[in-house]
């Protein structure tokens, strides 16, 4: 009888049973001048009514996406001596940044269904629909985005990184790049056992630019006319500026 | 390590290390009044500024340079205005037939291959002939030192059909008297070719001006920087009216360290002999026009590119 229970337990709906708590050190990014990356602490608990319904241990993926750009993928072909780009293939939406962070192996901890379910590891959170009929090889090229932006920091994956103490408490530091575009960023939380989801939550934090970037920014896109202006003003009076001051060095 | 988030291009960088490429460009541009252009964007580029933002800053650094360049010349009294305002008008009429040409080559598709093959074919052209050309007389300027050969007498430039051309025009800082038609059809050419390369064309004027047109060494680079300024002004107001590409504080850690660059290059140039400045000059044509071959001809290591957004 005891047996059945614990079958029914592990087969039925176990996400109404535990439940997570979340928070994040800030939920706002200020590009300024001298921004040079900056460190996100996100930490919670898993809360439950009763004590842990099975003895699977639970695990915890978290994941940090920036706001998502149609991009152009091209692969350069040797044609007539040349290297030239030849094929290209566009994709719908790709993330400008995709961080994950998980507190064990992702292929032992999330099954792939459940992968393609909520859209967690970063091949799926690329969006291109359609693309196989752009190309045969469409795939090579998805692989390719993904290991381009691996390089230049964009895309990340950390396995272990969350630290889960006590299957209850647990703790991640994202680190967000320098080369940080503006935008809403999208920070998931999935609580799994035995490789599926049992719970998840949403939260943003907001990257703005501020100070003298933001005022720059806002004037290249409202007085475009004034800005150039002011651009070329500057180049006049600083090549003016440096031939007077090498004349008087001269004398 | 003074680090600098940049508003328009959204990336990070050195300040000091911005600051040095300014310097090295502007030198370049002092020394032998080219704008720099075809070397600062593919410099940018590789520093992981968007191409877009390259380009357009590019420009804007390169009237700064040229400014503080084509002063110091002012001053030497070696700027034919006469003859950079008759190149300039060609120039205008050029560099819009070039954007046009440019964005033809964009709706087929391989406008990337368009530009580099141009950048070799014509930065392989002309710095080939300037190198033989200025060797030979360098050899020739040794030779006549050690008294080994009789000096053969030198014109400055020979008489040829280009001379039989009406609308004569007496050039005084440079000491012609010619045709206003050939220097109008050169700065078209330029200006052409400006349109399609995203370069002030600089290194394409010096040596047109130099054995085209047959003006003194001297004359040239300040009359070509003259000529330079203002493509490359007109460059930046379009680019930033059109694509919001110029990025303020890049252009302005590149210009102080380009009008520096330039002033120190300017004394520079009048230590070298022309023959000197010439070939120093073609070297350094040819080393870009080799660089973009082998990019050309060789496997790359990475065949995948991006490119954000969709193209037309």
């Amino acid at each position: 009888m005891r047996l059945l229970l614990l079958l029914l337990a592990l087969a039925g709906p176990v996400a109404a049973e535990e439940t997570i708590v979340t928070g994040l050190s800030q939920n706002r990014v200020a590009i300024t001048a001298n921004y040079n990356g900056s460190e996100i602490l996100i930490y919670g608990a898993v809360k439950r009514d009763a004590p842990a319904p099975s003895p699977l241990p639970v695990e915890v993926i978290i994941t940090v996406e920036g706001p998502s750009t149609p991009l152009t993928i091209r692969r350069k072909e040797w044609v007539a001596g040349l290297w030239i780009n030849r094929d290209t293939i566009l994709v719908d939406a790709a993330p400008s940044f995709y961080a994950v962070a998980s507190s064990g192996p992702m292929d032992e901890i999330l099954t792939q269904t459940e992968d393609l379910r909520y859209k967690i590891t970063i091949h799926h959170a690329i969006r291109a629909v359609g693309i196989t009929s752009e190309a045969v090889d469409s795939e090579e090229f998805i692989a390719a985005l993904q290991r381009l932006q691996g390089t230049a920091d964009r895309y990340r994956l950390e396995e272990g990184s969350v630290q889960l103490t006590d299957q209850t408490l647990f703790r991640a530091d994202v680190i967000l790049p320098s080369n940080l575009t503006e935008g809403d960023y999208r920070v998931r939380l999935f609580l799994l056992r035995g490789g599926k989801v049992i719970d998840d939550q949403e939260r943003v934090i907001g990257v703005r630019k501020a100070g003298l970037e933001r005022f720059l920014f806002n004037l290249a896109h409202q007085q475009p006319l004034l800005y150039g202006v002011i651009s070329l003003l500057l180049a006049v009076a600083a090549g003016w500026a440096a031939s007077a001051g090498a004349q008087l060095l001269r004398r | 390590m003074l680090q600098l988030y940049l508003p328009i291009a959204e990336v990070s960088v050195n300040a000091l290390l911005i600051l040095g490429l300014g310097g090295i460009v502007g030198f370049l541009s002092g020394m032998f009044g080219v704008g720099g252009g075809f070397l600062i964007t593919p410099l940018l580029l590789f520093m992981g500024i968007p191409p877009g933002v390259a380009v357009a800053t590019g420009a804007n650094q390169v009237v700064a340079s040229s400014i503080s360049g084509v002063l110091a010349q002012v001053k030497r009294k070696v700027v034919d205005f006469r003859m950079g305002g008759v190149l300039l008008a060609g120039g205008m009429v050029g560099s819009w037939a070039g954007v046009s040409l440019f964005s033809y080559m964009s709706a087929l598709g391989q406008v990337d291959l368009f530009v580099q093959l141009s950048y070799v074919i014509f930065l392989g052209l002309i710095g080939g002939l300037m190198f033989t050309e200025s060797l030979r007389s360098l050899l020739r300027a040794r030779n006549v030192a050690r008294g080994a050969a009789p000096a053969p007498i030198r014109r400055s430039h020979v008489h040829n059909w280009i001379h039989g051309l009406p609308f004569k025009m007496r050039f005084r800082a440079s000491g012609l008297y010619i045709s206003v038609l050939p220097p109008l059809a050169v700065g078209a050419l330029v200006g052409v070719l400006a349109g399609i390369m995203g370069v002030g064309g600089g290194f394409i004027l010096v040596p047109a001006m130099i054995y085209v047109l047959g003006m003194p060494t001297k004359v040239v680079i300040g009359t070509s920087l003259f000529q330079i300024i203002f493509v490359t002004g007109f460059t930046t107001i379009v680019h930033a009216i059109n694509s919001h590409t110029v990025d303020m504080l890049l252009a302005l850690l590149l210009i102080i360290g380009g009008v520096i660059g330039a002033q120190i290059g300017a004394i520079a140039g009048t230590r070298l002999k022309a023959e000197q400045l010439r070939i120093l000059l073609a070297l350094l044509v040819l080393s870009v026009s080799i660089k973009i071959a082998f990019d050309l001809f060789l496997q790359p290591d990475e065949l995948y590119s991006i490119a954000a957004g969709v193209l037309p």
